[in-house]
């Protein structure tokens, strides 16, 4: 079997956030491969243990994510593949990132593509579902189950608590929901391993594409902090006194009761 | 600069979920004067017209059909694809719900537009129409335009305010025929978990356990106060870990994120990640053994103490507040 992994190098989001230039400022800052996808990353490899073939996990961005790729081979992915837009996209968008995966994988004759179902920065969930409608292919996202017998998949997805199990065909996306798996660490063989596996690095130009092609469609104007919360009001007194106090804040100040 | 806009309703046991009305509120706002049209699929959804037009819609177009019963990506592509030939609309607002997280992408796609997910606020500054969206788990903001292409955009439930009801308002509610084939996607069998009482992304209020509410049993005093202020049960990821409770309650960076005008956290230290799934709530409440619970940091209001002496007080207190009400 042929399995694809989208996977994006993100910003922890334990780190504290500050902003410098209008931009989220990240020196220092701890990058981790984003979680979601690190569920996708082990479920493929676990379809490729019991189904056979290979595990390819391809990332669009800079040289810095040769290291979560790194880590992806480590797991026991087989080979990695950078799409290296530093020199290309200054500005991209889910339109812009989708556009370029979709042109990697559309002669690639896969039979599974995994991401996670959303990414911890951005937040927008949107480039699984592009990138299979790009490649006409059906998808199901957030999903936590995933069995593959011959051509039909059968797949639980999460729709906000309620589960849905859902038959499909490959060839098939599917985005990553928590509660798929349990991601391994890497092993000390594995990471030794890792050294030698093929990680290839090619750019927009190695898939015909130009600047133009994947223009963002939309444009970030402003980044900002949440308004600083005043420090709150920890009730003192008799336990009594102090819910009839709550009570009567929540509903005569604050007004949400 | 005047456009259509259309709405995605969508349909829960029956009704129009909340957040499709402050959809529409959304696509008003982007309309900037222009027509905003209602969109609802399903097997029997036109009697639902009306009420959409009362919050807004200047009038409804309806797709039904068996298949369009439950939702699958492949049969509400193809229904609004062919409302997208009929109406040629500017822009298309839609939920930011599992419905509409899933199908946007793929609509914004096909068309080669960009999409903006996940908007809490929208608004007309000089002349565009910028967008305001959470980022890295609530802990950053972004505003953003379209710049090209179809105006997109999902809106996160409980953030927009709906439009008052009118109900003298009347619109045209249509249907349209279209074929739908070939889905690729069966469900075959559907498991309610989270459906019991009220919609955690939706909730008002919510009252979530963590670790300190000990047992499944120790959920009860939680589920009562919840029931007395019409809310939802919800769990910080230790208390699903710890089986007290489904995942699906789980509130947090995996898990989902909520803005409810009132959160009570209860016995739940604040770990980061359950911060990032409920810090832009409008008000929070901590009650926490630990004085030193990193959640007292968020919180508007704390009470150091025992939840299970708390919360009984605590249910008693607004149900007399509330009968006298």
């Amino acid at each position: 079997m042929n399995i694809y992994v989208l996977m994006k190098r993100t910003f922890d989001t334990e780190e504290k956030i500050t902003i410098s230039g209008g931009k989220i400022n990240e020196d220092g800052a701890e990058f981790i491969i984003n979680p979601y996808d690190e569920y996708a990353i082990e479920e493929a490899i676990q379809v490729r243990d019991e189904h056979g073939g290979e595990v390819t996990v391809v990332s669009v961005g800079t040289e810095e994510a040769e290291k979560q790729l790194r880590t992806a081979l480590a797991m026991g992915a087989d080979k990695a593949v950078l799409i290296n837009t530093e020199d290309d996209v200054e500005e991209g968008d889910q339109f812009t990132t989708s556009k370029i995966l979709a042109e990697f994988l559309k002669d690639k004759e896969v039979d599974l593509i995994i991401g996670g179902n959303v990414a911890i920065d951005g937040g927008s969930g949107q480039v699984g579902p592009r990138v299979a409608e790009l490649l006409a292919i059906p998808y199901i996202t957030t999903i936590t189950k995933l069995d593959i017998e011959g051509t039909t998949a059968t797949v639980v997805r999460d729709v906000e608590g309620d589960s849905e199990v859902i038959e499909t065909s490959l060839p098939l996306l599917v985005t990553a929901q928590q509660g798929l798996n349990e991601p391994r660490y890497p092993s000390l063989p594995g990471i030794m391993k890792a050294k030698k596996k093929p990680l290839d690095e090619i750019e927009l130009d190695d898939l015909d594409l130009d600047e133009d092609d994947v223009e963002a469609k939309t444009k970030t104007i402003e980044i900002s902090l949440p308004p600083k919360k005043e420090a709150g009001k920890v009730l003192e007194g008799e336990l009594e006194g102090q819910v009839k106090e709550l009570v009567s804040l929540l509903h005569n100040e604050a007004k949400v009761v | 600069m005047a456009r259509k806009v259309l709405v995605l309703g969508e349909v829960r046991e029956g009704s129009l979920r909340n957040v499709s009305f402050e959809a529409v509120a959304a696509a008003k706002t982007s309309a900037e004067g222009g027509e905003v049209v209602g969109v609802l699929f399903g097997d029997s959804v036109s009697a639902l017209g009306a009420e959409f037009i009362q919050y807004g819609a200047d009038r409804v177009v309806t797709v039904e059909d068996e298949l369009l019963k439950q939702y699958t990506s492949d049969g509400y592509s193809q229904a609004l694809l062919a409302v997208i030939d009929q109406e040629d609309p500017e822009g298309i607002i839609f939920g930011h719900t599992a419905q509409g997280k899933d199908l946007a992408p793929k609509i914004a796609a096909k068309l080669e537009s960009g999409l903006i997910s996940d908007v809490t606020d929208l608004e007309v500054e000089g002349g565009n129409l910028v967008f305001t969206r959470p980022i890295y788990s609530g802990k950053a903001f972004e505003k953003k335009i379209v710049t090209d292409g179809l105006l997109f955009a999902t809106i996160r439930p409980n953030n927009i305010a709906p439009l008052e009801k009118d109900e003298s308002r009347n619109g045209d509610v249509s249907s349209l025929s279209v074929e739908i084939k070939n889905l690729r996607q069966v469900i075959k069998e559907v498991v309610r978990k989270a459906t019991e009482g009220v919609d955690l992304s939706e909730a008002k209020v919510i009252v979530a356990g963590g670790r300190g509410v000990k047992s499944e049993e120790g959920f009860e005093p939680l589920k009562e106060l919840a029931d007395v202020l019409g809310g939802a049960v919800g769990a910080s990821r230790g208390a699903c870990d710890a089986d007290y409770c489904d995942y699906s309650l789980q509130i947090g960076q995996t898990g989902k994120v909520v803005t409810p005008d009132l959160y009570i956290a209860c016995g739940i230290s604040g770990a980061i990640q359950h911060l990032a799934g409920m810090s832009n709530s409008k008000i929070i409440v901590a009650i926490n053994k630990d004085p030193e619970a990193n959640i007292f940091k968020v919180a508007d209001y704390g009470i150091v103490g025992d939840l299970f002496e708390v919360l009984p007080l605590l249910t008693k207190e607004f149900k007399e507040l509330l009968v006298n009400a």
